[in-house]
C-alpha cells in the first residue's frame, strides 16, 4: 500500500475532505480530559496527546444501545412485535485513534463476528461504516505495554491509514483500499521519510519499559492457573467496581433488558461487567461466580487465557494501560499477569 | 511522611509477630505515581510494604466489613470515624479491632496535580514536608501540598483518629482551615430548577461503574438497591433518569452517616465531584440534629432514630 505525505499546513483541507460525506471524530481536550468529539478543523483535534481517558469502543458498542422497539399493548395486532432500529445512516471516520485501540477492535471482531450464528449486526454495521485513521505513538506512557501483548506503538492492525508524526509533516500509510481512497491524492513519501518513521517506531518501542511475560501463561493448563494461590491476594483490595472493564477497549460483556413506559417498549443492551455479582446470578439463585475472588480471577483469566485458547492465540488485552491508570485500588494488570506467569 | 511510614511498619511488625492480630490493613506504594493502594500484611515481612504518603485516599474502614478474625487498621481521622460508624451500626465489635491511629497530613488530589500539567505524563512524585516534587518527561516542579489537597481534606474537621489503640506520631491540629459550610452554600443559592441543572452537569460523565459506591464504607448492603432484580428499582441504561436515580438514592442513604472522607471522589474514574451530592446533606444533618457521624462510640445516628422533638418544619 502507498506511503504518502500529509503536510501539517494541509491538515484542514484533508479534514474537509474527510467530513464531506462522513461524520468525523477525533480526540479533543475537554474539561481537562482527553475524549472523543466531532471535529471539522485540524485545530479542534488533538495531534499531540497520550490517549483518550476512556476507550473508543462505544462508537461500535455504545454503553446503552436500543436494539429494537415494540408497541407495549397486549392484544393489539401491532403490539409486542419487535421492530428493528435503523442502522447507522452516515459513515464515520475516527481520526487519530491509537494503534492499541484499533487493535482492540480487531480482537472484538473475533468475538462479535464469528460465524453465521454469532454475527452481531449492531457491532458489524458500525464497524463496516467506520474508517480508522490511526496516529502512531512516538511517546508511549509509562503505563503502556502494547509491545508485550502483540500490539505496537506504530501498529497497523485494524487501521485503514496510519499517520506517523515526523515533526514537520505526517507520513500517511494507506493500509486498506478504504485508506488508499483517502490518501491517494496526497504527494508520495520519499525514502528518507519512511526511514525516519522506522526510527521513530524503534524509539517508541524502546520507551516501553514495563510489560507482561506470557510464556508460562500460554503453556500452563487452564485449571493450573485457575487454582493458583495468587488470586487470594489479587482480590483482597478489589472493590468489584466496573472501572477496569468500562475503560477497557476489549471488555465487551453486556446485559439485555426490555423496558416499557406506557405504550412504548424497547429492547436495550447495556454494558455489564464480570466484577458484578449480578452479572452471573442465575434465576435459580445459584451464582457460579459467587465470590469476589471468582470475579476478579475471571477478568484476568478471560483476557490472558480463555480468549487466547478460544481465538487462536489472540490476547484479550492490547496494553493500553487504562485500567492501570484508573483502578481506584491500583490493581496493576501487568503485575497480575506476571504473577500468573511466575 | 517517611518517619510516620517507618513507625507504622514497626507497629505492624510488632502486632503481627506478637500474634495480636491476624492482619494489618494499611497502604502500600502504588505502581503508578500518586496512587497508593490498600494493602493487607499478614506477616512481619509483609509489613515492610506498608507506607504512608499524601496519596492514601482509599478509606480502609471498608475492608473491615464482614471480615473475620482480628485486624489492625491504619486510621487517620476520617477512617476512624467510619470505623466508629460501623461499630455503631453493629458491623463488628470494638474489641475485634486494633486501631493504628495517625494524624492525617491532608491527602492530595492527583487530578488537581495532573491538571497543572495538561497533556504531560507525571512519572514521579517525591514527598517533602510541605511540598511535592513532581517530575515528568522534560519537566520538574515543586508544588505546595495544601494547594493540591483533596477538597474534602481542606474542609476536614477531624484529622486525628477519634479512636486509637496506638497513636503513630504526634496528635496534630484537627482542621485545615477550610469552611465545610461553604461547600454546600452554592446549592442553597439555587432554585430547584437550577439545582437540577447543576446536578445534571455534575453527573454527565458518569459511566455507572459504581466505584463511588464500592469504595464507600457506608455501602455494605448485601444487595444494593441498584442491583435488585425483583423488583428492579432502577433502570440499567445511561439515560439521565437511571443515572440520577442511582446517585440521588445513594446520597440519601449516606445522610447522617457520611464522614466526608472523599473516598468516592478519589475512586471515580471520571473525576466526578461526588461531594456536590453529599455536602448539603451533611450540612443539613449537622444543622437539624447537631450531629456529626462517627465522632463517638454509642452515638445514635439521627436517621435511625425518632425523637419527639426532632425538627419537623420540612414536613409540609
Amino acid at each position: 500500500m502507498s506511503q504518502k505525505i500529509l503536510a501539517k499546513n494541509k491538515l484542514d483541507a484533508f479534514l474537509q475532505g474527510l467530513c464531506r460525506d462522513q461524520d468525523l471524530f477525533a480526540p479533543v481536550m475537554k474539561d481537562g480530559k482527553v475524549g472523543w468529539a466531532p471535529v471539522a478543523t485540524a485545530d479542534q483535534a488533538l495531534w499531540d496527546f497520550s490517549n483518550t481517558e476512556m476507550s473508543p469502543k462505544d462508537f461500535f458498542f455504545p454503553q446503552t444501545e436500543c436494539m429494537m422497539r415494540f408497541k407495549n399493548v397486549q392484544g393489539d395486532p401491532q403490539g409486542m412485535i419487535m421492530q428493528a432500529e435503523p442502522a447507522l445512516n452516515r459513515p464515520r471516520v475516527l481520526l487519530n485513534i491509537r494503534p492499541c485501540d484499533a487493535k482492540a477492535f480487531q480482537v472484538l471482531d473475533l468475538i462479535f463476528v464469528q460465524d453465521e450464528m454469532t454475527n452481531d449486526l449492531y457491532w458489524r454495521d458500525k464497524r463496516e461504516k467506520t474508517t480508522l485513521i490511526g496516529l502512531a505513538c512516538n511517546d508511549p506512557c509509562p503505563t503502556c505495554f502494547c509491545t508485550t501483548v502483540g500490539s505496537n506503538p506504530h501498529g497497523t492492525t485494524g487501521l485503514d491509514v496510519l499517520l506517523v508524526d515526523l515533526g514537520d509533516k505526517f507520513l500517511a500509510q494507506a493500509l486498506t483500499a478504504k485508506g488508499e481512497a483517502l490518501v491517494g491524492d496526497l504527494p508520495a513519501a520519499a525514502g528518507g521519510d519512511e526511514a525516519k518513521a522506522a526510527e521513530l517506531k524503534k524509539a517508541a518501542e524502546g520507551k516501553i519499559s514495563g510489560g507482561v511475560a506470557m510464556d508460562k501463561v500460554n503453556s500452563r493448563e487452564v485449571m493450573e492457573l485457575y487454582d493458583a494461590p495468587l488470586w487470594d491476594r489479587v482480590m483482597e483490595s478489589c472493590l468489584n467496581c466496573g472501572t477496569c472493564t468500562f475503560c477497557c477497549p476489549t471488555c465487551h460483556c453486556f446485559d439485555i433488558q426490555d423496558e416499557t413506559q406506557g405504550q412504548d417498549g424497547r429492547r436495550v443492551r447495556n454494558w455489564d461487567y464480570c466484577m458484578s455479582w449480578l452479572f452471573t446470578m442465575h434465576g435459580t439463585g445459584h451464582n457460579p461466580r459467587g465470590t469476589k475472588k471468582d470475579r476478579v480471577r475471571q477478568r484476568f483469566m478471560h483476557k490472558f487465557k480463555y480468549i487466547p485458547v478460544k481465538r487462536g492465540g489472540e490476547i484479550g488485552c492490547v496494553g493500553c494501560g487504562r485500567c492501570v491508570r484508573l483502578c481506584p485500588v491500583n490493581i496493576d494488570v501487568r503485575q497480575v499477569v506476571n504473577d500468573m506467569n511466575a | 511522611m517517611e518517619a510516620i511510614a517507618q513507625k507504622i511498619r514497626e507497629a505492624a511488625k510488632r502486632l503481627l509477630s506478637e500474634g495480636k492480630v491476624d492482619v494489618v490493613i494499611g497502604y502500600a506504594k502504588g505502581t503508578v505515581p500518586m496512587r497508593e493502594y490498600p494493602y493487607f500484611a499478614y506477616t512481619p515481612e509483609e509489613a515492610e510494604n506498608l507506607t504512608w504518603s499524601s496519596f492514601c485516599c482509599n478509606n480502609l474502614a471498608l475492608y473491615t466489613i464482614r471480615r473475620p478474625g482480628r485486624m489492625a487498621v491504619v486510621a487517620q481521622g476520617c477512617v476512624s470515624r467510619n470505623l466508629v460508624n460501623l461499630i455503631n451500626e453493629n458491623q463488628f465489635k470494638r474489641d475485634d479491632l486494633y486501631v493504628i491511629g495517625v494524624n492525617s497530613p491532608g491527602m492530595v488530589d492527583r487530578r488537581k496535580v495532573q491538571a497543572l500539567f495538561p497533556g504531560k505524563t507525571i512519572t514521579e512524585v517525591i514527598e517533602e514536608p510541605e511540598h511535592l516534587l513532581v517530575k515528568g518527561q522534560g519537566f520538574e516542579e515543586r508544588l505546595e501540598r495544601k494547594k493540591v489537597f483533596r477538597s474534602n481534606c481542606l474542609t476536614c474537621v477531624q484529622r486525628n483518629p477519634v479512636i486509637s489503640d496506638e497513636m503513630i506520631g504526634e496528635v496534630g491540629p484537627e482542621g485545615h482551615g477550610g469552611n465545610i459550610d461553604k461547600v454546600a452554600a452554592p446549592w442553597e443559592k439555587l432554585v430547584p430548577a437550577e439545582r437540577w441543572t447543576e446536578m445534571q452537569e455534575t453527573l454527565k460523565d458518569c459511566i455507572r461503574c459504581y466505584a463511588c459506591r464500592d469504595a464507600c464504607p457506608l455501602c455494605y448492603c448485601h444487595v444494593c438497591f441498584v442491583d435488585e432484580a425483583q423488583p428492579q428499582w432502577c433502570g440499567k441504561t445511561q439515560d439521565e433518569a437511571d443515572v440520577a436515580t442511582f446517585h440521588i438514592l445513594r446520597a440519601f442513604h449516606c445522610a447522617g452517616r457520611c464522614t466526608d472522607c472523599g473516598a468516592c471522589e478519589s475512586a471515580c474514574p471520571q473525576g466526578i465531584k461526588m461531594r456536590r451530592l453529599t455536602s448539603k446533606i451533611e450540612k443539613d444533618i449537622r444543622a437539624l440534629y447537631g450531629y456529626r457521624p462517627g465522632m463517638e462510640i454509642g452515638a445514635q445516628p439521627p436517621m435511625s432514630l425518632f425523637k419527639p422533638n426532632d425538627p419537623q418544619d420540612f414536613i409540609k
